[in-house]
């Protein structure tokens, strides 16, 4: 079967003055029906501009430089901007970050969901009403009618991410790009949201990139995730295979950063150093000059190889299982 | 929100309040406009005789109080030049002055915000460049220099354009325009211009402002991602929040226009009440000045009541302020 989304060999950049910066490099992956990919790394290893590259709404002077975006097969990066926009929020809808942000703080409720039904749909008023009351609904909000008239600051931040996801879920999209959607939430609301979108994904067959640098959140959510650094994916896999035994130095890292349960009191292992500017990358491999098992076979940037069933990792020197970093 | 205005009227009577004591007594105690009336054969007592006649033999005190009372009653004395109430005077000037206002505003609008927009969007285009410097000049440039170049060029020069009053104007029952004629529009075009320019430059700029500001937000992305057309985005997401601070200026800069188009007025001798008033202070005719200057009080007052009461309607997080948070 097709996956829903397949990128290959995906490169992203900006052109700046002081030359072309490439944010994303030789980014592969793909998802497919009902399927969950967690899509992990730091502040600017370029997760989030994967989300925007894929819905083709980089902001300038950024654009995708090289490789595919296929969604269902079909190659739509080469596709003019009026297809491209009836595919947004059709077939690949987008959830993000802060939900204090995402809705218009000057237009109801209503409207912004009418906007997004009638952008790929001809309805009448009532219809839109309808559609509008069922989507509420189906995300659990209570007394969906009085929400309708309501303004985005009336609602509690936990809400406004439920109306968030049920904008983005109306026209029941192939893809749901999800960029850290429960970072700014408390963590109970968290676990709501997160249990509401595994749900509804789960229930439609929907495929979903949940975009994040909580690796605990991705672990419950997941079924396979990529780990992103510097701009290129440096593992990929089933989430529990990875999180058991980590392949790459710079995932075993990520895992030992991640305060555990009932270890109070134990020294945090943490990653030395920090990731380079994109504007600065060493020749070889981004993470060798953090990395406790360098050495002068890391001058190359290594290929993302397959690893063991179903893996993929880049590295030189791939850690066996349980071996730490 | 009935709440909100009740307040917000009370406060605007107490600014009234207050602006009827600086402006009487401020014009009170200057010059003495006796010598007005008083002919050069006017001997003491036949000055006396004016004096009491005018009322200027009592305190000062007491003529404010009887100007008050007066006030209220909607009298605010007779113009001692005409000889007829003050206010018929300044009512059968003002639509002029009106008509002239609202044409500036209007075009300053119309042409204002389309091209604030387009210098917001494409902000490094030589389009925007040359709209910046546009409203630069437009600025800066004194309005007495842009008028009499204006007349120079289209009115002396090329003949196009009529240098003088009002044209053609409608009855209306109750006002006269000249907006609904075509020999009235081609006098209104030049002096509506000019009045304009200001507003025009003012709107260029915080459209701008306003614009680079929203297109970086989440919920124009999350509206773009969404496939909501460009069109809608911009015409309805983007330029309702654009337009609160937009509003907010024009509204006060407006009774400014009104009250200050003394001199686009003397230029394209547009009669309207700015050129009364400076014929008023000429020769001190206090109660038409001192109701002049009560008129435009209470333009501004109502003005910024009206202001508010917009934003509100603009900005719902403002009309529910104490509310929900």
């Amino acid at each position: 079967m097709t996956p829903v989304l397949e990128l290959r060999d995906l490169q992203t950049s900006f052109e700046m003055p002081e030359g072309t910066v490439h944010a994303l490099r030789e980014l592969s992956l793909s998802v497919s029906r009902g399927e969950i990919l967690g899509l992990v790394g730091e502040s600017g290893s370029g997760k989030s501009l994967t989300g925007f590259s894929i819905n083709r709404l980089i902001s300038p002077p950024g654009r995708v430089t090289k490789g595919e975006v296929r969604l269902h097969g079909r190659d739509i990066l080469p596709l003019p901007d009026s297809e491209m926009r009836k595919l947004r929020g059709r077939k690949i809808a987008m959830i993000f970050q802060d939900p204090m942000m995402t809705l218009n703080p000057v237009l109801r409720i209503e409207t912004q969901i009418r906007d997004v039904l009638l952008a790929h749909e001809k309805l009448s008023k009532s219809e839109v009403r309808a559609r509008a009351l069922a989507a509420l609904d189906e995300v659990g909000i209570p007394a969906p009618e009085e929400r309708l008239r309501v303004y985005p600051h009336q609602l509690s931040g936990g809400m406004r991410q439920r109306v968030a996801i049920a904008i983005a879920l109306l026209h029941k999209p192939d893809l749901v790009i999800a960029d850290e959607p429960t970072t700014a939430l408390d963590v109970t609301i968290q676990g709501q949201i997160l249990a509401l979108v595994q749900r509804l994904c789960r229930d439609r067959g929907t495929a979903l990139i949940w975009i994040s640098h909580d690796l605990a959140v991705v672990a419950g959510l997941a079924d396979r995730i990529a780990v992103m650094y510097a701009g290129r994916i440096v593992e990929e896999g089933p989430i529990d295979d990875i999180l058991d035994a980590p392949a790459h130095p710079y995932t075993r890292g990520l895992i030992d950063s991640v305060p555990v349960p009932g270890q109070r009191g134990g020294r945090l292992r943490q990653i030395p150093g920090r990731m380079p500017a994109l504007t600065d990358l060493p020749t070889g491999c981004a993470f060798a000059p953090r990395c406790a098992r360098a050495t002068e076979n890391c001058a190359e940037v290594p290929q993302l190889m397959p690893f063991g069933e179903d893996r993929k990792v880049r590295c030189v020197h791939p850690l066996a299982a349980g071996e730490a970093a | 929100m009935t709440e909100y205005i009740i307040r917000r009227v009370l406060q605007a009577l107490l600014v009234l309040i207050v602006m009827t004591m600086l402006v009487f007594f401020g014009v009170n105690v200057i010059g003495n406009p006796v010598y007005i009336f008083a002919s050069s054969e006017c001997d003491q007592a036949c000055l006396d005789a004016i004096i009491t006649d005018l009322g200027l033999d009592q305190p000062i005190w007491r003529q404010y109080l009887t100007f008050v009372g007066n006030l209220v009653q909607g009298d605010m004395g007779r113009s001692f030049t005409h000889g007829v109430p003050a206010l018929h005077l300044i009512f059968e000037r003002l639509p002029a002055t009106l008509e002239l206002a609202f044409s500036a505003l209007v075009l300053a609008l119309a042409f204002g915000l389309p091209m604030g927009i387009y210098a917001g969007l494409r902000p490094y285009g030589w389009g925007a460049k040359l709209i910046m410097s546009f409203s630069m000049i437009a600025f800066s440039l004194p309005v007495f220099w842009i008028g009499i170049i204006m007349i120079l060029t289209f009115s002396v020069q090329l003949g196009w354009m009529p240098s003088v009053g009002r044209g053609d104007t409608v009855d209306l029952g109750f006002v006269e325009v000249s907006f609904l004629t075509l020999d009235g529009l081609h006098h209104l075009a030049m002096p509506a211009f000019t009045l304009s320019l200001i507003m025009m430059a003012m709107v260029i700029r915080l459209a701008r402002a306003g614009m680079r500001e929203v297109m970086f937000t989440d919920y124009i992305k999350f509206a773009r991602a969404s496939g909501v057309p460009e069109r809608r985005v911009l015409g309805a997401h983007a330029l309702k929040n654009i337009l609160i601070p937009i509003v907010t200026v024009l509204g006060m800069e407006f009774g400014g226009v009104i009250a200050f188009a003394v001199v686009v007025e003397s230029i394209f001798s547009w009669p309207g009440v700015g050129k009364m008033l400076i014929d008023a202070i000429a020769v001190l005719d206090r109660p038409l000045i001192v109701a002049y200057l009560i008129c435009v009080v209470f333009m501004f007052v109502t003005l910024n009541l009206l202001v508010d009461v917009l934003y509100s309607l603009l900005d719902p997080r403002i009309r529910l302020g104490g509310g929900k948070a």
